[in-house]
């Protein structure tokens, strides 16, 4: 089941997914990319009903797309972050999108961020995050190993241990996991973990 | 001829003029004036006050300053009927962006959409626009102090000083001459007394004419202040504006 997590570390944040796409006790892909990259300093990784998860994050990208051209500057990852859970918010009280989001953004002047948003618009300024079944173990994973200030190669072997801990506790893990970064440089792609890949076709 | 196109706002004359929005303009010309200079460490605005009687009994102290958020404040000059509408539609927009994202509304953005609401009368018909101009005043974190004019077309610039209301093309040659760089803000009060002095039709400023107001930062927060009567007249005396007043006995 679905894993979304993410942490803040020295001049950077990761956030980490899952890419399996299920239904029921169905597994449809498993390269799905879950973690929206939102402009070049943010990124948002969703969890929640697939369909909804697409819907709103793409909204929300669009709409952090037209501030910045209307208004010649970008939103800070701290008024993307309100403007999202304001719009969460305003749903829940009419047709609720069941999303969970970890935003996480570079700002020149504040540095790295996460923030967490879950489906009922609550919304916190946080150093490590997690949502789905994944989190029962990223969560005491972090708690455990994260500190201050990590280096980026500290938090990727963090990273790792969350997945191999989800990996082989839990019993409807993802078999595979895509790990984002956004420091000075940019928001990017880090790694893939991949334990399996497409399933071989039968004709060969 | 040109009766024929004067009274619809929306519509071109044959030279392509919007003969509306000029009267608008020309209606400011005959308003009580405002300055407003942009220095390092903040932003001045000064005004003249036209209406002045001992009878006169206002709630604010001021009458052509308003602050429209924590961070901006502007000075008027026009039909201040109109005024108050678009105050009162500015300061809604800076809330509801601070509502939005939690932020201060960046300075230039609140101009623009007090613009676009100024604009929207020069285009849709049935109306006529809005006769005031605004001298806008600001801090955001993006560019600093800000120094905004605005008229009732719904143009906006951005300015270093700018002058708005009677004489405003004496005002703005006086300023675009004494204007430095590197002024500090004192030195902008002092300028736009001076200017201000020089351009009005009374022959002596005096507290009562006046307002001064200030948009500048201490400890890092940004702060708007109306000068009292007291600092003010103080401040004239200083800068030889005006005689000091007599001893009472």
């Amino acid at each position: 089941m679905e894993c979304v997590f993410g942490l803040v570390g020295k001049g950077f944040a990761l956030v980490v997914s899952d890419t399996s796409a299920v239904h029921s006790i169905l597994v449809h892909k498993s390269d799905e990319d879950k973690i929206m990259k939102l402009d070049d300093y943010k990124l948002m990784g969703a969890s929640g009903e697939a369909g909804d998860r697409v819907q709103f994050t793409e909204y929300i990208q669009k709409n952090v797309a037209l501030y910045q051209y209307r208004n010649g500057i970008p939103l800070t990852t701290a008024a993307a972050a309100n403007f999202t859970r304001g719009e969460l918010a305003t749903a829940l009280r009419k047709n609720p999108y069941t999303v969970n989001i970890l935003l996480a953004g570079y700002d020149k002047e504040t540095g790295p961020s996460l923030y967490y948003i879950d489906y009922i618009a609550s919304l916190h300024k946080v150093d490590k995050a997690a949502f789905g079944y994944g989190s029962y173990f990223s969560l005491a994973m972090m708690d455990r190993h994260y500190h201050r200030d990590m280096t980026l190669e500290e938090a990727v072997e963090l990273v790792d241990k969350c997945i191999i801990e989800i990996r082989s506790r839990l019993v409807v893990a993802p078999p595979n996991f895509v790990i984002k970064i956004v420091d000075e440089g940019g928001a990017r792609e880090l790694h893939r973990r991949y334990s399996i890949g497409d399933a071989p076709l039968a004709a060969e | 001829m040109s009766r024929r196109y004067d009274s619809r706002t929306t519509i071109f004359s044959p030279e392509g003029r919007l003969y509306q929005v000029e009267y608008a303009m020309e209606a400011i010309g005959n308003a009580g004036s405002a300055i407003g200079i942009l220095s390092k460490d903040g932003v001045v605005l000064v005004g003249e006050k036209k209406v002045t009687s001992k009878l006169l009994q206002t709630s604010t102290s001021t009458e052509k300053m308003y602050k429209i958020d924590d961070h901006v404040a502007c000075a008027v000059a026009g039909i201040m009927s109109d005024a108050n509408i678009l105050i009162n539609t500015a300061r809604v927009q800076a809330q509801r962006y601070t509502y939005a994202y939690q932020e201060p509304m960046p300075v230039e953005q609140l101009v623009q959409s007090l613009c676009d609401t100024k604009q929207g009368y020069t285009q849709f018909g049935g109306l006529r626009p809005f006769g005031v101009s605004f001298l806008f005043a600001g801090w955001d974190k993006n560019y600093g102090f800000q120094l905004y004019m605005s008229d009732p077309s719904g143009n906006y610039g951005g300015w270093k000083a700018a002058a708005i209301g009677a004489n405003n093309q004496a005002a703005q040659s006086m300023l675009k001459q004494d204007y430095k760089d590197d002024i500090t803000r004192e030195e902008a009060v002092q300028l736009a007394l001076k200017v201000l002095s020089k351009t009005m039709d009374s022959t002596s400023l005096t507290s009562e004419k006046l307002e001064l107001a200030e948009v500048f930062s201490v400890d890092g927060k940004v702060k708007y202040q109306v000068y009292s009567p007291e600092a003010l007249n103080k401040l004239l005396v200083k800068s030889g504006l005006t005689q000091p007043a007599p001893e009472a006995s």
